[in-house]
């Protein structure tokens, strides 16, 4: 499958899954490095460059603007994975089983790495991580609205991993096409991980719901909260969306909100059955038609208001953040002089 | 807000059968033995290597794109550098 065929149903036998579409995105970006490189100045380079499905690299000339916007994508998909740890981690303590623990652990692992991946790559567009961390604290730079949802119960970590992080590689494996060769890399990488992420979310699901009648309605009340707020990550619909129409033609984005939302709702249906839940939404039908799922879209004054900062947990998020870093600061300054110590005595 | 900025390390691994290290990435750590450390659980979590290597981004000297043809560009008109340049005489063996 290549580029644009993205849009094929996945439930459609034989479509490739998304690991494989991920895969396919890292041979097209080795095969485009082994191309000749357009010739021209500036902008002419900066085009062909772009026409060609290669790839800017961090050296290369690139228009201001479409550095601040990839600065600020970046870093907020960076700020979404650290944030991200806290719900879960929410969880770690109090998981049901050793084995489970032990997986969101290694989960919750991950996303740090995803954050650091991400932190790099925003910063060969000349930025500073510390910088970034200072704009999450003080509001300046936002995440994700998902993870300003409470984690009420044990079925909320199944939920996070099969809606959240699906909804997120549905989002992501595009971005592995991303025109930025840092951010496509990062991408890459950052999917083949998530993909171990939603199917253990579903795993959980899958296992709570064929469980005892309490386990199941946990799981079903689960899907139930998360279902909207997932939906809700794709962003606003088309034409409230400022950045997409520039996004695309940079081959940042490589398809609209709404393009991304259906794909994951018709992703969704066929999964949900298989868990025996359902997802909450009585206008969600089948459109033969059109060959895809009629569904009710989010409530975007809600999403609005959970970016503007007051969703339900956005405080408490940026409180504990702000908290881990000011309590942090004498362990960081404690490591930076021991490193200057050891550097005299070698010296 | 932050006071302590940490330097930069760029990250190689080689991989369980490669033969050389390739770049990964780059992460923030006060020391090299952080750095390795940080690298080691953050870039062979699930054994993609067997060997790292970290090195201040500071150390790292690159071309730049600007110049890259004239920098790269007398590797072209010396066609004697390839063994293909040279009339090998027929019956010649072991050549």
């Amino acid at each position: 499958m290549y580029g644009n065929d993205f849009s094929e149903p996945p439930e459609q036998p034989g479509a490739r899954s998304l690991l494989d579409q991920v895969a396919d995105a890292e041979r097209d970006l080795e095969l485009a490095a082994q191309q000749d490189r357009p010739t021209g100045t500036e902008d002419d380079y900066f085009m062909a460059v772009i026409a060609a499905d290669q790839k800017i690299e961090p050296r290369d000339w690139m228009p201001e603007k479409y550095r601040k916007n990839l600065i600020r994508q970046i870093a907020q998909h960076a700020h979404s994975e650290i944030i991200g740890m806290q719900p879960e981690g929410n969880w770690i303590s109090r998981a049901p089983t050793l084995k489970r623990k032990a997986i969101l652990l290694a989960k919750v692992q991950d996303e740090a790495g995803h954050g650091l991946y991400l932190y790099a790559a925003a910063e060969t567009l000349g930025v500073d991580r510390a910088e970034l961390s200072d704009m999450l604290i003080d509001g300046r730079q936002k995440y994700s609205s998902i993870f300003n949802y409470p984690t009420l119960t044990w079925a909320d970590v199944g939920a996070i991993g099969w809606l959240v992080d699906g909804a997120a590689i549905v989002n992501q494996v595009p971005l592995c096409r991303a025109s930025y060769g840092p951010y496509a890399r990062a991408m890459i990488r950052v999917c083949k991980e998530e993909s171990f992420h939603q199917r253990q979310g579903y795993e959980i699901l899958h296992v709570l719901s064929h469980g005892t009648p309490e386990q199941k309605a946990m799981a079903q009340d689960a899907v139930d909260r998360w279902w909207y707020p997932s939906l809700a990550m794709f962003g606003p619909p088309e034409g409230e969306s400022p950045n997409t129409a520039q996004s695309m033609a940079w081959k940042v984005k490589r398809f609209t909100n709404d393009e991304l939302r259906q794909r994951f709702v018709d992703m969704c249906v066929g999964q949900a059955e298989i868990l025996d839940l359902t997802l909450p939404d009585p206008g969600l039908v089948w459109n033969e038609a059109e060959g895809r799922h009629d569904y009710t879209q989010p409530d975007y004054d809600e999403l609005f208001r959970v970016i503007k900062g007051n969703g339900p947990c956005n405080r408490e998020r940026i409180t504990h953040r702000k908290a881990a870093h000011e309590g942090g600061q004498w362990v960081r300054d404690a490591a930076e002089a021991y490193a200057k110590k050891k550097a005299k005595v070698s010296a | 807000m932050s006071t302590t900025d940490w330097p930069l390390w760029e990250v190689f691994v080689r991989p369980r059968r490669g033969l050389a290290h390739t770049h990964v990435g780059s992460l923030h750590a006060p020391d090299a033995e952080l750095a390795l450390r940080n690298a080691r659980d953050l870039y062979t979590r699930r054994q993609e290597g067997v060997s790292l290597w970290v090195v201040p981004a500071m150390s790292i000297t690159a071309s730049s794109p600007d110049e890259k043809d004239a920098f790269f560009d007398p590797a072209a008109d010396k066609v004697y550098r390839h063994p293909t340049f040279y009339d090998v005489p027929e019956g010649v063996a072991h050549l």
